[in-house]
């Protein structure tokens, strides 16, 4: 009861220290039952599910050594930040992971149970909570194999905070996937103005150009927060085959995987490399927008 | 909110591919629904292609933790040995569908049982002399010639081997199915419900229908079928040569009734069977083994069909192949003489053609027969059911891995079309085939001696053939 008390005050009062932006929150309401129609507002996010499962499955798959095909992602624990209807907690949970599904809208959380709630195996593997990541951090220090945090950082309040608390809740050596959009005049153009406002293949008002995140600037917060960014890919969606692919410029989406170090803060000799690398792009930041 | 998840509904049916995503007006409720044992895959047929497809996934790897379900309306039969006699039911398997049948395991139980594989294929012309020569430059083989029988037994010693996968309910027939909304409500079970003959219930993400040419499954799904009855039976019986021989050439001649066919089964037998109108069928059902052997053999060697005019045009033609393309002409061998027929092996089948107009709907996918039927005459039936089984399983397996929902239409589709594109063409062609050779006309025979002609000697159009 106490613990219960303490959670609601503080939900209360820290909700300028929170990585949730109500205003977000206002937008995702109107369409919290439009998430399983396949052709519907989300149906770009149904499909991304193409290359962001097999980018999830095959990286941890390469980074274990023994494992089932038949059951890939048997016993990883997998934390979906953001989860919305379900869309990427539902095909891990098939893959064999135990994911919990957080997101800080009810309306999406019911949405997202009741869909689970036809398939036993489905029910079982995967928990719902409304809820955002703070508040689970205390229960849930270091439990998680894997934090997936897909389409999600470009509507967060404070993206530091954010970060430090993936860290806080993923076990050392876990990953964190991160989708996200480029800060860019071409994520502008093809992001905003293209996708929500002429062939509306996001609803319109979804997202908001100030708030993207470059690359380069999500490397150096992951950088400084105890995390070693091992890839960066670029994506791209292609409006008439409803499909997204791969590809070498991050300069509209992208996908980044990172690895939380291991225990006692070490750095392997490769960080180090990393981090130097990683402030050049600061100094050009600038002059790409 | 229920007016929302209303209006949510309706757009979803004006969604363009709202015709394959059928409401149906008795959803189920889910409370109803709920005792219902789920399967990821029912598969409604156990013949051939519905066995083999519950095979192939039975023994993906993709599977492993999958519940697979097989029904089919017949008994379980035990193929412990069999019988010397061979069955008059046989079916010519090409290289592509021996390879499907490898890939879990079932080929080396026929090779184990019993086939005949064949190198060449002689097909020609009741009313000319042309005639095509299929064969293999490397003296592989072309086909194989197996009894139906021994391809049931390979598939239920594959099916045992993963029984803990793959549920076989024997004496099930599906009576109702019932089909849910695209865009669920939390009331109405998102799954495909089958009700059996004896009143079970079983729930489905994916049923595929393996259950032949008059599907249940495709009309309850009220996929239309564009179906024609031909005026042909076809005859069935079990032969014995004359003499002893290598037996590996499979013989087809074009009488004006139709074709008929002489396919090995050993050194000393070989497999009829004869399209023919439904009287002549009938008449060689009941005519004695003497007569009935007699018919096959005029049949095959008689030329009673030639006229000069034909005879003249095609020599003509012949030769001017010749000139062109020397090895373009081949000389026509006579097929071996038949001596005795199986007694009990004469039976006979009305033939048609059909052709589902869609392949798959959401969380429904036909194979086989139940989405196309063709005429004996090319030997493709079951390769196609076996092409259908090797292009869906790759789908599903590719999806299974990636964590999708198996009844998702973005993968069904893909199957559709890949499927279609090759099934077509091959389903007309053998339709215009049989309309051609159904006639003794001049100018038709004309035509289909220079064509033959000319396609035995063009090596491309051969190859693709």
């Amino acid at each position: 009861q106490l613990s219960l008390f303490r959670l609601t005050m503080k939900r209360l009062f820290s909700a300028s220290h929170s990585s949730v932006d109500s205003k977000e929150m206002k937008k995702f309401q109107l369409l919290a039952h439009k998430w399983w129609d396949e052709e519907g507002e989300y149906s770009a996010l149904h499909s991304m599910n193409d290359i962001r499962v097999p980018f999830i499955r095959d990286t941890l798959l390469n980074m274990s050594s023994n494992y089932h095909l038949g059951n890939p992602l048997s016993g990883v624990k997998i934390l979906d930040v953001g989860c919305g209807g379900g869309l990427l907690s539902e095909p891990l949970g098939r893959l064999g992971a135990l994911v919990t599904g957080i997101d800080p809208l009810e309306d999406n959380i019911r949405t997202a149970e009741q869909h689970k709630s036809f398939d036993p195996v489905l029910d079982k593997r995967i928990q719902y909570k409304s809820s955002s990541l703070e508040e689970i951090v205390e229960e849930c220090m270091e439990t998680f194999d894997v934090i997936v945090a897909s389409e999600v950082v470009e509507h967060v309040a404070d993206l530091e905070m954010f970060i430090k608390c993936c860290s806080q809740v993923l076990k050392p050596e876990g990953s964190l996937f991160i989708t996200t959009i480029n800060k860019t005049q071409l994520s502008y153009v093809l992001g905003i103005v293209v996708a929500e406002k002429i062939i509306g293949i996001v609803p319109e008002g979804t997202h908001e150009w100030e708030k993207f995140v470059p690359p380069e600037e999500l490397e150096r917060l992951l950088e400084s927060n105890g995390f070693s960014v091992k890839t960066v890919n670029g994506m791209l969606y292609n409006p008439l085959s409803r499909s997204w692919s791969w590809m070498e410029s991050t300069s509209i989406n992208y996908a980044m995987h990172a690895v939380k170090s291991g225990a006692q803060g070490q750095s392997s000799p490769t960080d180090a490399l990393s981090e130097m690398e990683s402030e050049q792009p600061l100094a050009t930041a600038g002059t790409t927008m | 909110t229920s007016a929302v998840m209303a209006a949510a509904c309706g757009r979803g049916l004006l969604a363009p591919l709202a015709g394959r995503l059928r409401p149906g007006p008795r959803a189920p409720l889910r409370s109803v629904a709920a005792a219902a044992p789920l399967y990821d895959v029912v598969v409604s047929g156990g013949g051939m292609v519905g066995s083999a497809m519950a095979a192939v996934l039975g023994h993906d790897i993709h599977f492993q933790d999958k519940k697979i379900a097989l029904l089919e309306a017949g008994p379980r039969k035990e193929y412990d040995h069999m019988p010397d006699s061979y069955s008059n039911r046989v079916s010519s398997i090409s290289p592509g569908s021996a390879t499907l049948l490898s890939s879990f395991g079932a080929w080396d139980h026929v090779c184990s049982l019993r086939l005949k594989p064949f190198r060449r294929m002689q097909v020609w012309d009741a009313c000319s002399e042309a005639m095509i020569v299929f064969e293999k430059d490397d003296l592989d083989d072309m086909g194989y010639i197996v009894e139906n029988d021994v391809i049931m037994s390979a598939l239920t010693k594959q099916l045992d081997a993963v029984a803990d996968r793959v549920e076989v309910f024997y004496r099930s027939r599906a009576v109702g199915y019932t089909w849910p909304l695209p865009s669920h409500s939390c009331d109405t079970s998102p799954w495909v419900q089958i009700e059996l003959s004896d009143g079970r219930r079983l729930q489905t993400k994916l049923l595929i229908g393996a259950d032949g040419h008059n599907s249940v499954v495709r009309k309850e799904a009220e996929i239309k079928n564009i179906e024609h009855r031909y005026d042909q039976s076809a005859v069935v019986a079990t032969l014995h040569l004359s003499e002893a021989t290598d037996n590996n050439v499979a013989w087809q001649r074009f009488l004006p009734t139709g074709p008929i066919a002489l396919l090995p089964l050993s050194d000393t037998a070989s497999s009829l069977v004869w399209s023919t109108s439904h009287e002549h069928a009938s008449e060689l059902l009941a005519m004695d083994e003497e007569s009935f052997v007699d018919s096959i053999n005029s049949a095959f060697w008689s030329n009673v069909n030639h006229s000069d005019f034909i005879d003249t045009a095609g020599a003509m033609f012949r030769s001017a192949i010749s000139l062109l393309k020397p090895s373009g002409t081949a000389v026509r061998q006579l097929p071996p003489s038949v001596a005795e027929v199986d007694p009990e092996s004469r039976a006979m089948f009305p033939l048609g053609m059909g052709h589902a107009t869609e392949y798959v709907q959401h969380r429904v996918a036909l194979i086989g027969d139940a989405a196309h039927r063709v005429h004996p005459l090319a030997g493709q039936g079951v390769n196609l059911g076996f092409g259908d089984i090797a292009c869906l399983a790759h789908h599903l397996s590719a999806a299974a891995f990636n964590g999708r929902d198996l009844g998702s239409l973005k993968h069904l589709l893909k199957f559709e079309t890949e499927r279609q594109r090759h099934n077509v063409s091959l389903i007309a062609a053998i339709d215009v085939l049989k309309r051609l050779y159904s006639t003794s006309l001049a100018p038709l025979v004309l035509l289909r001696t220079w064509g033959l002609q000319a396609t035995n000697a063009l090596p491309p159009v051969k190859v693709r053939i």
